[in-house]
C-alpha cells in the first residue's frame, strides 16, 4: 500500500503500465496478418447484418427466362439455375452460416467454461471423474453422432446448433480447468474464501475473468470448426434445409452444376474459405497477443 | 508397457458398450417406424414384419437380444435393402473405404511431416512461410470443396483423371485419396513443424552436433524421434476424421464405401442400417484410438506412468 504521496510522484516519473489487454492489443495490432483477418471479418459481418436492406436482389426474386448467366454488371456474381441473383443468395446465406457459427460456439463455450471451471474449482476426485468423462467423449466419433442425431430428431436449426455446440465443448472444457486449477493456487482465491464467498462468487468474480485469455483464443478458433461443421452437413445435405440457405448448402448446389455453370461453385466456394481464412488467422494472433506461452500447431 | 496395454484396452470396453447402448435407445426413439409408409398395409402383414425385425417386444428385450446377436456378429436384416443383412452391406463397403482411408492416410503423413520438418529447420524464412501457407489454405479449404476444384481441374479442363468411381478405370483412386489427404496433411505439417522447433532447442541435439554427428544424422535419428511425437498421438483422431470426411468424398466421387452407405441409409430411414454402421464405426474408431496411444506410449515411456499409483 503506497501512500498517495509516492503514487503522485510516481504518476510523474514513471510511464503509465499497461495492463494485460492493452499489452495484448498491441501486439495484435503489429501482427499484419490478424489485422487484415479482423478488417474482413467486421466487412462480412456488416455486410450480412445489413443484407435485408442492401441486398441487390430479393431473397425468393427469380427470373427463369434469365437462368444461369455468368458474372455481369446487373448480377456481379451471376445467376443461378433460376435466374437467382448469387451475390443476394451469398449474402442471405451467410446470415445463416455466421449465425450457426456464434449460436453453435456461444453454446460450446457456455458448456466448456461451466464444467471446466466445476472440475478444476473442485479438484481431487469430482475432477478426476469429471476430466475421465472429457476423455471418454473426446474418444467417440462425434461427426457420426450428429449425423445420427439429425435423422432422429429431424432436421432443424436449432438441433444443429445444440448438436454441434454440444460436441465442440470438450476441449474448452479441458483448457479453462487447466486455468482454473493454477488459479484455484493463488493468494487473492484463499482471501476470497476466507471473506465467506459461495464458491459460484469465486468462480465467477474471480477466476472466470482471470481465465479469460485462452477462452478467448480458442472461442475465435472454435467458430471456423462450428462453420465448418454446418457448410459439411449442409453439404451431405443432413443440415439446413432449404429455401433457408447457407454456405454449405450453395456449394452443394454449385458441385451439381459446375460443368456448366463453374461460378456457381466459385463464389460461395471462395466466400466460405476466404472467412475461415480470417478467423483462423485472427485466432493464430489472438493466440500470440494474449497467450504468448502456447504453442503454435 | 504390458500394464499399460492391458488397462488402456479395458478402458475401451465401457465406452464402446456406451456407444451401443445410446445408440440403440436414440434410434428406437426416432419418430416413424421405418414401415409406416404411404401404402396401408393389413393388420397381419404389419405384425409379421414387426416380429420378423423384433418390434414386438418390449424395448429392454430388444436390446438385450440386439447386444447378444452383436457378439456372435450378427447386426440382423436391413430394413430399407430387403433379404440383405446388414453385415454384408458394411463388408461390402469397408475394403473400399479402408484403401482409400490408407491411402489419404499416406499422403497425409508422408507430405505433412516432410513440408512440417522443412519447415522447421529453417524457420521464418521462405522455406518456413511457403509450406505453412499452403498448409493453412489445406486447413481451410473443405473436402467438400477441394475434391469439386480437383474435379473440375483435373477431370474436366485437363481431362487428366477419371472424375469418378473406384477402381473401374485407370487412376480413379487418385483424386478421392488426394481430396480426402489434404486436410490431414496440412495438420501434420502444422503439427510436426511445431514438435520440430522444440525439440531442436533441446540439449541432447546439442551434444549430438558436439559429438561431430552429420547434420543429417542429428536430423533423421534423433530429432525426428521426438519431433514427430506429437504426430503419432494425432493419427487416432485423424482415422476417426478420416472416416467422417470419407462420407463426403464417397459422396463426390460416387464411391460406394462405408461413408456412402452411412450417408444413404440416414436419408432412407434405415434404421437397422445405422445402428449397425454407428457401432461399427465407434468401435473401430475407439480401437484406432487405444492403438495410437498405444504406439504413443512405446515410444515415450513416460506416458506409460498413466497407469501406475
Amino acid at each position: 500500500m503506497t501512500s498517495r504521496i509516492t503514487s503522485q510522484v510516481l504518476d510523474q516519473d514513471i510511464p503509465k503500465g499497461t495492463s494485460l489487454w492493452e499489452d495484448a492489443l498491441v501486439r495484435l495490432r503489429k501482427n499484419r496478418l490478424s489485422m487484415i483477418g479482423l478488417g474482413f471479418l467486421v466487412f462480412i459481418m456488416i455486410v450480412c447484418l445489413l443484407t435485408p436492406w442492401i441486398a441487390p436482389y430479393g431473397y425468393e426474386e427469380q427470373n427463369l427466362r434469365l437462368g444461369a448467366i455468368p458474372p455481369s454488371m446487373q448480377h456481379w456474381l451471376g445467376t443461378d439455375t433460376f435466374g437467382r441473383d448469387m451475390l443476394t443468395r451469398i449474402m442471405y446465406g451467410g446470415r445463416v452460416s455466421l449465425l450457426v457459427g456464434f449460436i453453435a460456439t456461444s453454446v460450446a463455450l457456455l458448456i466448456g467454461v461451466t464444467y471446466g471451471a466445476i472440475a478444476g474449482y473442485a479438484g481431487g476426485k469430482t475432477d478426476a471423474f469429471m476430466m475421465r468423462l472429457v476423455d471418454i467423449l473426446y474418444a467417440l466419433p462425434f461427426m457420426i453422432f450428429i449425423i445420427l442425431l439429425m435423422v432422429v430428431f429431424g432436421r432443424n436449426l436449432l438441433l444443429l446448433f445444440l448438436a454441434i455446440g454440444a460436441v465442440e465443448w470438450l476441449v474448452m472444457a479441458r483448457i479453462v480447468r487447466g486455468q482454473i486449477q493454477s488459479l484455484r493456487q493463488q493468494e487473492y482465491v484463499e482471501a476470497a474464501i476466507s471473506l465467506g464467498l459461495s464458491p459460484a462468487t469465486i468462480i465467477m468474480k474471480h477466476l472466470i475473468p482471470n481465465a479469460l485469455g485462452p477462452v478467448i483464443v480458442y472461442t475465435t478458433l472454435t467458430i471456423p470448426n462450428v462453420m465448418l461443421l454446418e457448410a459439411f452437413l449442409s453439404f451431405l445435405g443432413l443440415g439446413i434445409q432449404p429455401p433457408e440457405s447457407s454456405w454449405g448448402l450453395l456449394i452443394s448446389y454449385g458441385v451439381e452444376t459446375m460443368e456448366e455453370y463453374p461460378w456457381l461453385l466459385i463464389f460461395p466456394g471462395l466466400t466460405l474459405t476466404t472467412t475461415l481464412f480470417a478467423l483462423n488467422f485472427l485466432g493464430d494472433g489472438l493466440r500470440d497477443a494474449l497467450d504468448p506461452k502456447a504453442s503454435r500447431d | 508397457m504390458w500394464r499399460f496395454i492391458g488397462l488402456r484396452s479395458l478402458q475401451a470396453i465401457p465406452v464402446i458398450l456406451a456407444v451401443i447402448t445410446v445408440t440403440f435407445f436414440l434410434v428406437r426413439a426416432a419418430p416413424g417406424g421405418p414401415f409406416s409408409s404411404e401404402k396401408a398395409v393389413s393388420p397381419q402383414v404389419q405384425a409379421a414384419l414387426e416380429a420378423q425385425y423384433r418390434l414386438d417386444q418390449p424395448a429392454l428385450q430388444q436390446y438385450i437380444s440386439y447386444l447378444t446377436d452383436l457378439v456372435q456378429g450378427n447386426m440382423g436384416p436391413s430394413f430399407y435393402y430387403p433379404g440383405r443383412s446388414v453385415d454384408e452391406l458394411i463388408f461390402q463397403g469397408l475394403p473400399i473405404t479402408a484403401e482409400l482411408g490408407l491411402y489419404a492416410l499416406l499422403i497425409a503423413v508422408i507430405i505433412g511431416s516432410f513440408a512440417g520438418v522443412i519447415a522447421a529447420l529453417k524457420p521464418n524464412t521462405m522455406q518456413d512461410y511457403v509450406p505453412m501457407s499452403i498448409a493453412m489454405v489445406g486447413i481451410c479449404m473443405p473436402s467438400f470443396l477441394l475434391g469439386p476444384v480437383l474435379v473440375l481441374v483435373f477431370g474436366i479442363m485437363l481431362d487428366w483423371l477419371p472424375v469418378s468411381g473406384w477402381g473401374n478405370s485407370y487412376g480413379d483412386k487418385v483424386l478421392p485419396s488426394i481430396t480426402l489427404g489434404a486436410m490431414y496433411a496440412a495438420y501434420i505439417a502444422r503439427l510436426s513443424r511445431s514438435g520440430m522447433l522444440e525439440v531442436m532447442s533441446q540439449d541432447y541435439l546439442r551434444t549430438a552436433r558436439a559429438k561431430g554427428l552429420p547434420e543429417y544424422v542429428v536430423i533423421l535419428k534423433h530429432a525426428l524421434r521426438g519431433g514427430l511425437l506429437p504426430v503419432i498421438s494425432y493419427l487416432g483422431p485423424a482415422f476417426a476424421a478420416l472416416l467422417s470426411g470419407s462420407f463426403v468424398v464417397e459422396t463426390i466421387f460416387q464411391i460406394p464405401g462405408l461413408g456412402r452407405f452411412y450417408v444413404q441409409a440416414a436419408f432412407n430411414r434405415d434404421y437397422t442400417m445405422i445402428l449397425g454402421t454407428t457401432v461399427f464405426l465407434s468401435t473401430l474408431i475407439v480401437v484406432f484410438n487405444l492403438l495410437s496411444d498405444i504406439a504413443a506410449a512405446w515410444v515415450n515411456p513416460r506416458l506409460r506412468y498413466q497407469f501406475k499409483k
